[in-house]
């Protein structure tokens, strides 16, 4: 599955390179007009049947989050700034590759009899350990600038749980490629322009110049989010069974009416869950609506792009291991391709 | 004209649920306009004249509200998510309508003892949406407004969503005494999702490539409340735009105005704002740039369910906004 690939690849937001070598021979076969804009986002494009004037832009977002070193202490050990949000109650003790080498460190964490001061540490005072001893040894192996994430191999559990690094959103991607392969699928009716985005972690940067050069009529975006399903022995009695999960590994693709970032259309979000119900499709809304996607930018790029957004549910989401389950993936993709095939059938057009 | 308020500041519609108020103001002004569409957003744009400069005005049709997020399985409680600039201290006992007509109390735990501090945050209130039979009508993804009727007490007009439906409301009423009479060609656009961040009048901006934008919208006030120290008054006129915390309005197009107004005799006071900012700092960044200003109604108890403006400054900012639109524009 080529999400293996995609999920070990290190593609910090702004150095994508490593994704677009894996993305650009996978959908060679199955796309034209692939191009690469000037902040490194690909495009391409699925001619459909011509049943339909419709040009349906699908993005996914390349870039994961991470870190920049900055320096390097005399002592050798490595001071870096976050690359997009990053928690940092998980980062001590965290396992990170740096720069193109990928150089193996460590996040410093103190000892428990030594951690008197209960509260976690912040990033800008951790630093990490590459098991250099001085400033000399560590400045031939990470140099300021030099940018990693967590070190993480993808896992498959059991035969429907997958596990690795950086779901949000080479999932997304995943569902995009495996959109464009159509394997077994009819034709589509409409154009489809496929954008793999850069920058989304640190503010939508290459969603926006994506959808001013592709222009299209309508868009989709494919991310991942975050599934808080497990119960929080911490809770009171009052607050168990109140618990809001935002939504639920299992149950299905994740439909958002409306984020920090942007309000899906009204009409637009009925027509993609009806799409759902007749195709026999599980789904769910999301029911914390924090944060925001590509969709944000898309929607209000040029004249207006009415956009929709689907997610896959994910535990530990920006953790270096994030759930994802396989039936959630094969439902998402099916409702992906029934949207693409009712798509003929959306009338937008204000009825006043 | 306090027909149109009334109907307008009544009308339902939070940011990105904007149809009914923009079926509403198509009815209005179907007569005065040229040519009337709706763009991909939900923009009502309505063309009026040709020829000489292009003027895009605008004024939001949106209102801040509540959107449901989550029912929770136990207790019941509707919780919920802002949609716009929700104050919570106006919160607690305010009614809130939902598009089907359902009526929701907001709520909060121990609003009685504890709360009376403790209450900061959205997630500490829900609705409350019973019927006493059980059966719940309003689901997660169903958005409210608040629900307050038109007062009138003088010249003083209260109501909620002033902000911004007596924008609208000048707006309706200048495309009426123009009637279709202008030296310009003017795109008068109801906006969507102001509220949410300027989103509807950037593309429809976009869409239109004006040579001048024009909003029209809210501005505090310096008299009684002191949310900030300005020198803006009920009362004392149209407020013509200097700045506010996103926009500068160029020279030219403020001194456009204030000529304007000093020429017709129009009462009228300069308004510097830094509690927020409009929809003509999204259109002057728009392509190569717009150049943009505001005519502001000085309103009180903004983002309350008791907006205060004065009928003498919506008369005069209407009669200044049809001033600046019927004669040729020279900048």
């Amino acid at each position: 599955m080529i999400l293996r690939q995609l999920s070990e690849a290190v593609g910090v937001s702004g150095k994508e390179e490593a994704v677009r070598a894996i993305i650009l021979p996978a959908i060679a076969a199955h796309t034209t007009e692939v191009r690469i804009d000037p902040l490194g986002g690909i495009s391409a494009l699925k001619r459909g049947t011509g049943a339909s004037p419709i040009r349906l832009m699908l993005a996914a977002h390349m870039d994961e989050i991470g870190f920049m070193v900055r320096s390097i202490d005399s002592d050798g050990l490595i001071r870096v700034s976050a690359v997009g949000g990053i928690d940092d109650r998980i980062l001590p003790g965290t396992r990170v590759r740096l720069g193109a080498a990928g150089t193996i460190g460590v996040f410093v964490w103190t000892p428990i009899h030594q951690n008197h001061d209960q509260n976690a540490p912040k990033l800008k005072d951790m630093r990490i350990d590459i098991g250099a001893s001085s400033r000399d040894e560590a400045t031939g192996k990470v140099s300021p600038g030099d940018v990693g994430t967590f070190d993480s191999a993808y896992m498959e559990i059991g035969t429907r749980m997958l596990r690795g690094k950086a779901f949000d959103d080479r999932a997304g991607c995943a569902l995009l490629i495996d959109t464009l392969a159509n394997e077994g699928g009819d034709p589509y009716p409409v154009d489809l322009l496929a954008a793999f985005t850069v920058q989304e972690e640190i503010g939508l940067r290459g969603a926006r110049v994506a959808a001013q050069r592709l222009d299209p009529d309508i868009a989709l975006i494919l991310e991942s989010t975050t599934a808080h399903d497990v119960p929080n022995p911490a809770l009171s009695p009052d607050e168990v069974g109140n618990e809001n999960p935002t939504c639920r590994i299992g149950g299905g693709p994740v439909l958002s009416f409306m984020d920090r970032s942007m309000i899906t259309q009204p009409r637009l979000f009925a027509f993609l869950r009806a799409t759902a119900e007749a195709a026999g499709i599980p789904y769910q809304f999301k029911s914390q609506l924090g944060g925001g996607t590509d969709g944000g930018a898309v929607h209000i790029a040029n004249a207006g792009i009415p956009t929709a957004v689907i997610s896959l549910p994910c535990r530990y989401i920006h953790s270096p291991a994030a759930y994802l389950h396989r039936d959630d993936y094969d439902a998402t993709l099916a409702l992906i391709r029934a949207f693409i095939h009712h798509l003929p059938a959306l009338d937008l057009r204000d009825p006043a | 004209m306090i027909e149109t308020i009334k109907q307008l500041v009544e009308a339902w519609g939070p940011s990105g649920f904007e149809h009914h108020v923009r079926a509403l103001i198509r009815e209005m002004v179907v007569p005065y306009a040229d040519a009337i569409e709706t763009d991909g957003l939900g923009n009502l744009i309505c063309r009026v004249g040709s020829g000489g400069k292009k003027v895009m005005v605008a004024a939001h049709m949106d209102e801040i509200g509540v959107m449901p997020i989550f029912r929770e399985p136990k207790s019941g409680y509707l919780r919920f998510t802002s949609i716009g600039g929700l104050i919570q201290t106006t919160l607690l006992g305010s009614r809130v309508r939902f598009e089907h007509g359902a009526v929701g109390v907001i709520g909060a735990h121990d609003y009685f003892h504890a709360g009376r501090t403790t209450l900061t945050d959205l997630d500490q209130f829900f609705i409350d949406t019973s019927d006493g039979s059980g059966a719940e009508s309003v689901t997660a993804g169903m958005p409210g407004a608040f629900w307050r009727p038109l007062e009138v007490q003088g010249t003083r007009l209260i109501a909620k969503s002033m902000d911004d439906r007596i924008g609208c409301a000048i707006a309706v009423e200048a495309m009426r005494r123009l009637n279709k009479q202008t030296a310009n060609t003017v795109y008068f656009v109801f906006t969507v999702q102001e509220e949410v961040g300027i989103r509807g009048a950037r593309p429809a901006a976009y869409g239109i490539a004006p040579d001048i934008g024009i909003a029209l919208d809210v501005t505090s006030t310096g008299d009684m409340i002191r949310n900030e120290k300005m020198d803006v008054a009920l009362g004392a006129g149209t407020a013509i735009k200097i700045a506010d915390s996103n926009h500068i309005v160029p020279p030219q197009i403020r001194d456009w105005m204030v000529a304007r107004a000093e020429a017709d005799g129009i009462m009228f006071q300069r308004e510097l704002l830094t509690l927020g900012s409009t929809d003509a700092s999204g259109i002057q960044i728009t392509r190569a740039g717009v150049p943009s200003g505001v005519i502001s109604i000085p309103c009180r108890y903004v983002h309350t369910q008791s907006e205060m403006v004065d009928s003498r400054d919506v008369e005069a900012s209407v009669a200044l906004l049809t001033g600046l639109l019927t004669h040729p524009i020279t900048l």
